[in-house]
């Protein structure tokens, strides 16, 4: 039986066994790969998407959690007014190394200034603890999210 | 620098083994010098191996390093663009292919990115490459022109003449410079004319990592690719006994199981089939010799090792005299082994017929790789092509060539492309681990200063693994590279290396390498002995670099900096670290509290970093913000066990990594230089732990000697 999803807009149907998580319906039957497999645990954050606008950890999200629930992706986060303010400002701030977690780091951010317009460092520490980044580009998320807040500060 | 230079990594690898493979590298000078695998790139310009120019100015340049993260592609075209005089704008970077012989690193002859030394082994061949282009293209425009090439300019794309206002893009000249012939010795700039080295420009690479199209090696779709995943054989060594895949195989979307002789593999429609696949199998492992082995019988082996003489890798003054009198001072540091955890999980894809294999992945080591891969699929090696990604983090883990090794075995079996992902615990308990170290340093204080210093460094001999050549008298230069390349001026001074191998467990290169071990050791037992002398430890280490001039510069500007001697709430304290690493200079002070339980917060952390020229002065402060937090996770954080002979850790629960809320401000400071460049991907790593462990000493007055930090050693009412 096929699944129906709605990511990104657009309805999206095939096969999938209900218990597969959403990361491996996105990348290996989409070829979405823009969202990350970090640990398969919801450990890292690397595969976060938006349900209903909520950053979720897609890599323990079965398929069949989801369906008429709006998914959205790093693909198409730009397309948000808060994802566009964030990529912009991960650009100025120079946030990206080697850029595998940026994805869910960039996920989870979009969902905290949609939610929260003026987070200050509690709530980024909230929204944000849940995704690693190895090369330790932290100070430089905590920078942006800000600079997408607020603007460039001078 | 210091006089303690002869057998540093640096004099060896460039001058020391200069008769063996080393100098494999000369500068190519036309494209001509075939490849073994080609390009794909089209250039109507293509002066040599790293420039490729088409008629519409488009500039491609081809990166022989591989960037995973340290911002290395910008960096490298910023010095190719500079003596190009190419337009910024136009610039587009594209993945070497496999080949020793254009690409190889200078320093190793192979085509390898590592040690942190991207820019400084390429800084001459790189600009002397983009300034040949840039004659040429300044022949062909004045030959076009009838005048002297003396009175032509370029700059950003152009070639112009002022006499007469002419001028010509890059793109108009390719074809004509095509046909010049290539000056034989051509003048670099002077760096006081520099445009875009030592200029904050924006990376190349992240325009695609904030919208997901950035593809690493993870992410690569074939047409009718299948994808697996594997386990290895849990203890080190051991071998696949009995296989029953019939649950396995009833597993929807399960296609096929793979049985090699020290790992099985599921091969599914996706990674969920093959995930699902790989649990509903029943293994029963032949685990061999090792199955017995755990962490304290490698430490009491280490331990043992360590009482014996090592090898004297550098010897001055009279050591035996100078400890016989004095204040004496020992100490033994450990450090523990480490995974990697890239958070790209190491992966391949390969595509194997019966006369080639095409393999997709992001690599360290491209021609290692390649001839690996060659090796396995039973081909010669011009019948495998390499295609590079993005490297979701390196960290040295894809220095080795293991990961594409197994995926062939695998692929090998199967007419169709195979992605073999590793799962984050496969990536943790089957990583090639940061050795295991045990360092001791004995010294003598007379008069405020060190007046003898022996320091033997104990573990594994990883170079004699990975590059044996550079292996030579039992003395693993990368063991002791920070040992015998002390910052210090020690009237007597002595170091030795005793090599030893941790039972069963596989051993390799981890961000910071070698110099991991030596600043911990150095600068741990230089804040101790500053102590017994009664010192501040920055006073302390002043009066001791009187000869190193860089080195004093930066400690003192930390100092200032970080508020340094300013006071403090009860349980903080501000530990420092001096440290040469990859002909840098850095002086770091982390400031950090410690709680009742001995829990650690990290305050503050300052460093202060003299790379010489820096390129690209954002990506070094990205490189140090982002190494001080890899190694202060290594401090607080970092261990992997052994019992059973199996790794005890297995994902992100138990090997832990630092977070955001974590994460303390971080103040890096970039000292303008006009000396050659350093190294700096790896620099951040090895300043954390020792400046972190001494801001607890001055916290507690606890001594810790061994990592991870123990906090049940820091609860309050405990003594050290």
């Amino acid at each position: 039986m096929a699944t129906k999803l709605t990511i990104n807009g657009e309805t999206k149907s095939f096969d999938a066994p209900p218990d597969m998580p959403l990361l491996w319906v996105l990348r290996d039957i989409l070829g979405m790969t823009g969202t990350k497999f970090g640990c398969g645990i919801a450990q890292c954050g690397a595969c976060t998407v938006h349900v209903d606008g909520k950053a979720v950890r897609s890599c323990v999200l079965p398929v069949s959690a989801v369906e008429n629930r709006a998914i959205t992706t790093i693909e198409h986060i730009g397309s948000t007014p808060a994802g566009a303010k964030v990529q912009k400002a991960w650009l100025e701030a120079e946030v990206i190394q080697c850029g595998y977690c940026q994805s869910g780091q960039i996920m989870s951010a979009a969902a905290l200034l949609a939610s929260t317009p003026k987070p200050d460092d509690a709530d980024i520490d909230a929204a944000m603890a849940g995704n690693i980044c190895r090369c330790g580009t932290y100070v430089r998320i905590r920078e942006a999210i800000k600079l997408a807040a607020n603007g460039r500060q001078s | 620098m210091n006089a303690h230079h002869d057998v540093s990594r640096r004099a060896l690898l460039t001058g020391g083994l200069a008769t063996g493979f080393l100098l494999a590298f000369h500068l190519p000078l036309r494209a001509a010098n075939e490849p073994e695998q080609k390009d794909v790139t089209d250039g109507k310009f293509a002066p040599n191996a790293f420039i490729r120019i088409d008629e519409t100015g488009r500039t491609v340049l081809m990166m022989p390093q591989v960037e995973m993260g340290q911002g290395t592609y910008t960096s490298i075209s910023a010095v190719l663009a500079e003596e190009l005089d190419a337009d910024w704008s136009k610039v587009e970077v594209q993945h070497a292919p496999p080949n020793d012989k254009l690409y190889g690193n200078p320093t190793f002859g192979l085509q390898v990115t590592g040690n942190s030394n991207s820019i400084r082994a390429w800084w001459t061949p790189l600009r002397k490459a983009g300034a040949t282009a840039r004659a040429m293209l300044v022949q062909a425009a004045s030959s076009q022109w009838g005048v002297e090439p003396s009175s032509c300019k370029a700059s950003k794309g152009e070639v112009a003449h002022e006499a007469s206002g002419r001028k010509l893009g890059y793109g108009e000249l390719a074809h004509a410079a095509q046909g010049q012939t290539p000056p034989k010795d051509v003048a670099v700039k002077d760096p006081k004319d520099f445009v875009l080295i030592g200029q904050p420009l924006k990376r190349l690479d992240t325009p695609d990592k904030v919208n997901g199209k950035a593809l690493y090696g993870i992410d690569a779709i074939l047409p009718d690719m299948k994808i697996a995943a594997i386990a290895n054989c849990p203890v080190f060594g051991g071998k696949v006994g009995k296989v029953d895949d019939s649950a396995a195989m009833r597993v929807t979307g399960v296609r096929k199981v793979v049985v090699l002789d020290d790992a099985v593999a599921v091969i599914g429609d996706h990674m969920w089939a093959a995930k699902k696949g790989l649990e509903a199998l029943k293994i029963a492992w032949n685990e061999g010799p090792n199955a017995a082995i755990t962490t304290k019988d490698i430490w009491q082996n280490l331990r043992e090792a360590s009482t014996k003489d090592g090898v004297v890798a550098k010897s001055t003054g009279d050591i035996a005299k100078a400890l016989a009198s004095g204040d004496r001072f020992e100490a033994a540091y450990e450090l523990p082994f480490l995974a990697h955890a890239s958070m790209e999980p190491v992966n391949a894809t390969v595509r194997v017929t019966k006369d080639s294999c095409e393999i997709w992945t992001g690599t360290q080591i491209m021609t290692r790789v390649r001839s690996e891969a060659a090796k396995a699929a039973g081909l010669p090696v011009d019948k495998v092509i390499v295609n590079q990604h993005l490297l979701g983090g390196g960290f040295g883990r894809k220095l080795e060539p293991d990961m594409v090794v197994a995926a062939v075995r695998i692929a090998k079996q199967v007419d169709y492309p195979v992605k073999v992902i590793w799962t984050r615990e496969e990536d943790i308990q089957h990583d090639v681990y940061r050795p295991v170290y045990r360092d001791q340093i004995t010294a003598s204080l007379a008069d405020g200063k060190v007046s003898g210093w022996k320091y033997k460094v104990a573990g594994s001999a990883v170079l004699a693994r990975w590059l044996p050549p550079a292996f030579q008298k039992g003395i693993d230069i990368d063991a002791i590279d920070a040992a015998v390349d002390a910052p210090y001026d020690f009237a007597n001074f002595h170091v030795e290396y005793v090599r030893a191998e941790p039972l069963s467990v596989p051993t390799g290169f981890w961000r910071g390498v070698g110099p991991n071990n030596n600043v911990f050791a150095v600068e741990c037992a230089m804040d101790e002995l500053a102590r017994k002398a009664g010192k501040d430890p920055i006073e302390f280490r002043r009066a001791m670099l009187t000869k190193n001039p860089r080195m004093l510069a930066v400690l003192n500007q930390v100092a200032e900096k970080s508020g340094w001697g300013e006071k403090l709430p009860p349980r903080v304290g501000r530990g420092v670290c001096v440290q040469p690493s990859f002909a840098s200079f850095i002086a770091t002070v982390v400031e950090a509290e410690i709680d009742d339980i001995g829990e650690i917060v990290l305050r503050r952390v300052t460093s202060v970093v003299d790379t010489g020229i820096a390129v690209n002065p954002d990506t070094v402060k990205a490189q140090i913000e982002g190494g001080l937090i890899f190694g202060l996770t290594a401090a607080l954080y970092g261990e992997i066990t052994i019992d059973k002979g199996r790794v005890q850790q297995s994902n992100f629960h138990d090997y832990r990594m630092m977070r955001i809320n974590e994460t303390p401000k971080i103040d890096v400071t970039v000292v303008k230089s006009g000396e050659a460049p350093g190294g700096i991907g790896e620099a951040g790593v090895n300043a954390g732990p020792p400046a972190l462990r001494n801001a607890i000493l001055a916290a507690s007055g606890v001594a810790l000697r061994r990592l991870p930090i123990d906090r049940t050693l820091l609860a309050v009412g405990k003594k050290a």
